[in-house]
This record gives structure tokens, sequence and C-alpha cells, in this order.
């Protein structure tokens, strides 16, 4: 027996599978793993990394920017807009993204946030943790 | 001259042909975008399916909040309309099936005396309301085809703006409901104020008990509060998904239709092209052979 995971957006479903670990960070300021057996639980995620390691070890990380997760019944779904995993992750471009949001201006909401974004990103890509201001 | 006549509709043969030809193309376009649309909008449901089931287990954990998108107004004053229609024409009756419609809901807002604001996507939607000199609030055009998340969420955003700020009291969604590839209908849909998440979540009572121990981060009120802007989202987008379907679909059938017509066309002016060719041909003979024979009837037969 193990956690069914599945990451889905508003597109599609992105990542479909069975883990034994699920690590995401929820607005209320913490990591959260989840294993089989865990309290039905819904939370609001950070933008941050959600990790899935699966049966045989192998991790999967994902850049999750904003969403839901929703565990029930040996179930946890990850609802996010944009969740995108590691190997898809286009680091010219988020290094861009960075680039354009850091020279915006400081007080605007929508380039701080970018910011993040493309910092999270960044970070998932090249597979170091997450360090955020 | 008798070759006047075969020449006109040899020329129109020519014409009608190459119609065909169009037709026939866009069908074979049609067809192919319908697939892809119609997968489209199978990707996108799971979403929306597990966006309902969080509301629903919300609601089973007891989370009942006011919110601005939940407002139920005593006095509607004022209705907003969001028509989705396409971009271009030659899609048959998909078009004009949604604009009677909104201009139907638009009559029924002002007879009840409220007013109305538009919210139109889709540049025929535009043309139509502008032609006939109605306010336009917002329009937006080209992403009727293959509509984002990204368009709907604008769309969503700028419509949940306007409702919280009181602009708005109710919000009708007029769209083309993807039934089948053989069935698209016109639905007029109650977009806002939503429902309250109790009887959104009507009809789960066999799993609301196994649920009703959720766990809440940071609060029931605070998940809901994130949630319900992302569910009008996912609904917006879902419309437009089967808008973009049922366009489609509707278009391939239109250019079938026209195809076959062209084909009829060509056959029966191909006839007629022959009997005129025929009879000229007839005529020729008969002049030459009745020339010839006035000529021969001078001549002695025996020389």
């Amino acid at each position: 027996m193990s956690l069914q995971v599945e990451v889905v957006s508003p597109e599609r479903i992105t990542y479909s599978g069975d883990a034994k670990l699920v690590v995401c960070r929820t607005v209320g300021g913490g990591d959260i793993a989840f294993q089989e057996g865990h309290v039905p639980f819904i939370g609001v995620l950070q933008v941050w990394e959600a990790k899935i390691v699966g049966e045989d070890d192998q991790s999967e990380t994902f850049a999750v920017h904003q969403g839901f997760v929703q565990v029930a019944r040996g179930k946890v779904t990850i609802l996010s807009d944009v969740s995108e995993q590691r190997e898809n992750i286009d680091v010219e471009r988020a290094r861009a993204a960075l680039a354009r949001a850091e020279s915006a201006d400081d007080d605007d909401a929508e380039a701080t946030a970018a910011a993040r974004r493309a910092k999270v990103r960044i970070a998932v890509a090249s597979g170091e943790a997450v360090v955020t201001g | 001259m008798a070759g006047a006549k075969e020449r006109i509709l040899r020329r129109r043969i020519a014409s009608v042909n190459s119609t065909k030809k169009i037709t026939r193309a866009m069908e074979l376009i049609a067809a192919t975008r319908v697939v892809k649309a119609m997968q489209r909008a199978n990707e996108a449901r799971p979403y929306a399916v597990q966006i309902t089931s969080v509301i629903e287990s919300l609601a089973a954990g007891g989370a009942s909040v006011s919110h601005p998108l939940l407002r139920k107004a005593e006095d509607v004053k004022s209705v907003g309309i969001i028509a989705i229609a396409g971009d271009r024409g030659l899609a048959g009756p998909y078009n004009a099936g949604v604009l009677r419609a909104a201009e139907r809901q638009l009559d029924a807002a002002r007879s009840e005396g409220a007013d109305y604001k538009l919210i139109l996507c889709g540049k025929k939607t535009g043309d139509y309301f502008r032609f006939r000199g109605y306010e336009i609030d917002a329009y937006y055009e080209g992403i009727s085809d293959s509509p984002t998340y990204a368009d709907a969420r604008e769309v969503a955003t700028k419509v949940m703006d306007m409702f919280t700020e009181g602009e708005l009291d109710r919000v009708e969604l007029i769209y083309t409901e993807f039934i089948s590839m053989g069935t698209q209908k016109v639905a007029v849909r109650r977009f806002l104020p939503l429902e309250d998440t109790s009887s959104m979540a009507a009809g789960d009572d066999a799993d609301s008990e196994a649920l009703a121990e959720f766990e809440f981060e940071p609060s029931p009120g605070g998940v809901l509060e994130s949630l319900l802007p992302r569910y009008v989202e996912a609904r917006l987008y879902g419309a437009m998904l089967d808008a973009a379907a049922s366009e489609h679909a509707n278009r391939q059938r239109a250019m079938k239709a026209a195809t076959d017509n062209a084909e009829e066309l060509k056959t029966k002016l191909t006839r007629e092209m022959n009997r005129v060719r025929q009879e000229a041909i007839t005529t020729e003979i008969m002049e030459i052979v009745s020339g010839a024979e006035a000529l021969g009837g001078d001549e002695p037969s025996d020389s």
C-alpha cells in the first residue's frame, strides 16, 4: 500500500503515480509531509517546491506556484495553476524573468511575486534547497 | 455563337469547384481541431472535479464563511452577461445561437428594470452588439479558437472584480455546451453569485461523514477564500473549452454541408454543360448536312 499522488493543473494532469512520501509547504508557514494513512487534510500551498518520493526512493520535484493540496482516502492531490516538473523547467526563461522582476519597482506586488516564482523555479531546476526572502 | 453558353457554364463549374476545395479544406481542419479541443476539455476536467471535491470536503467540514463571491443581492440592479462565441463565422448556427440567447438575457434583465453589462468573448459577439449600439464593458478576442487557462483567468478576474465591487449583482454565462460530436447546445448558466458551498456539495451525504475529520491549513475560511476564485476560473475555463470544441464541431458540419452542396451543384452544372455542348454539336452537324444536301442537290448524282 502506498500513497496515490496526482498533480493536477487546470489544463491537464501533470503527474500521476504512487509514492511513499510527499512533501510540500503550506501558507500556514511550514513544510508538511504526507505518508500513507495521513489524516484527511486540505491546505493552501505556498509558491514552493513539492517533492514526491516514489516507492523506489526516486524523487520527483515540482515547482508549484500556489494551489491546494488535498489528502483523503490514501490519495494526495496537488491542485496548482502552474506546476512544473524539474526536467521541464526552462532555466533561461526563469533567469530572464527574475532579472526582469528584480529590475522592476520594489513595491510592485506583481513583480515581487514574479521574482519569487522565478527563484523557486531556478532552485528546483538546479536541485538546490529553495531559499527566498 | 453556340459556344458562349458553354463557356459561361464552364467558368461557373470552375468557380464552384474551387469553392468546394476551400470548404473541404476547412472541413478537414475543423475535424482535426475538434478532436484536439475535445482532448483539451477532457484533460481540464480532473482539475474542475478536484476543486469541486475540495469544496465538498470543506462543506462537509463545516466551513461556512461569507465571501464576496457568495453575496446574494436582494435587489438585482445590474446583470452581467458573459457571452462566449467565435472569432470567425462559417460555423453554421454556432454564433447566432449564442447571440440570440445573450440578447434574450439582456432583454430579460431590462424588463426586470436592471441595468446590464456585457462581457464578450469572440469577435462575432463584439461585432453584433457594437452594430446594434449596445454598450460593451469588456471585450476579448483571439481566444475562442484554443483558449488557455491564462485567458480564462483574465476574463474571470475582470468579472470577479466587477462583482466584488458591486458593479454587478448577478452574472449569467452564455456559451455552447459540447454534449457530443453530434449535439451542441446553447447553455445559459448562473455564473455569480456562487451557490453556497453546502448546495454545491449537494448529493454527497454518503461521503460527508467519513470526510468530516478534515484538517485545514490555514483555516477552513482561509482555504475557501483562495479556493473560490480558482473555482470560478476553472468554471469559466471549462465553458471556454466547451465553446471551442462546439465551434469546431459546428464549423465542420457547416463545411461538410457546403462541400456536399458544391458537389451537387457541380454535377448539375456539368450535366447542363454537356447538354448545351451536345446541342451545339448537333446543330453544327445539321448545318453541315443540310448545307451538303443543298449543294449535292444541284450536282448530278451519277457523274
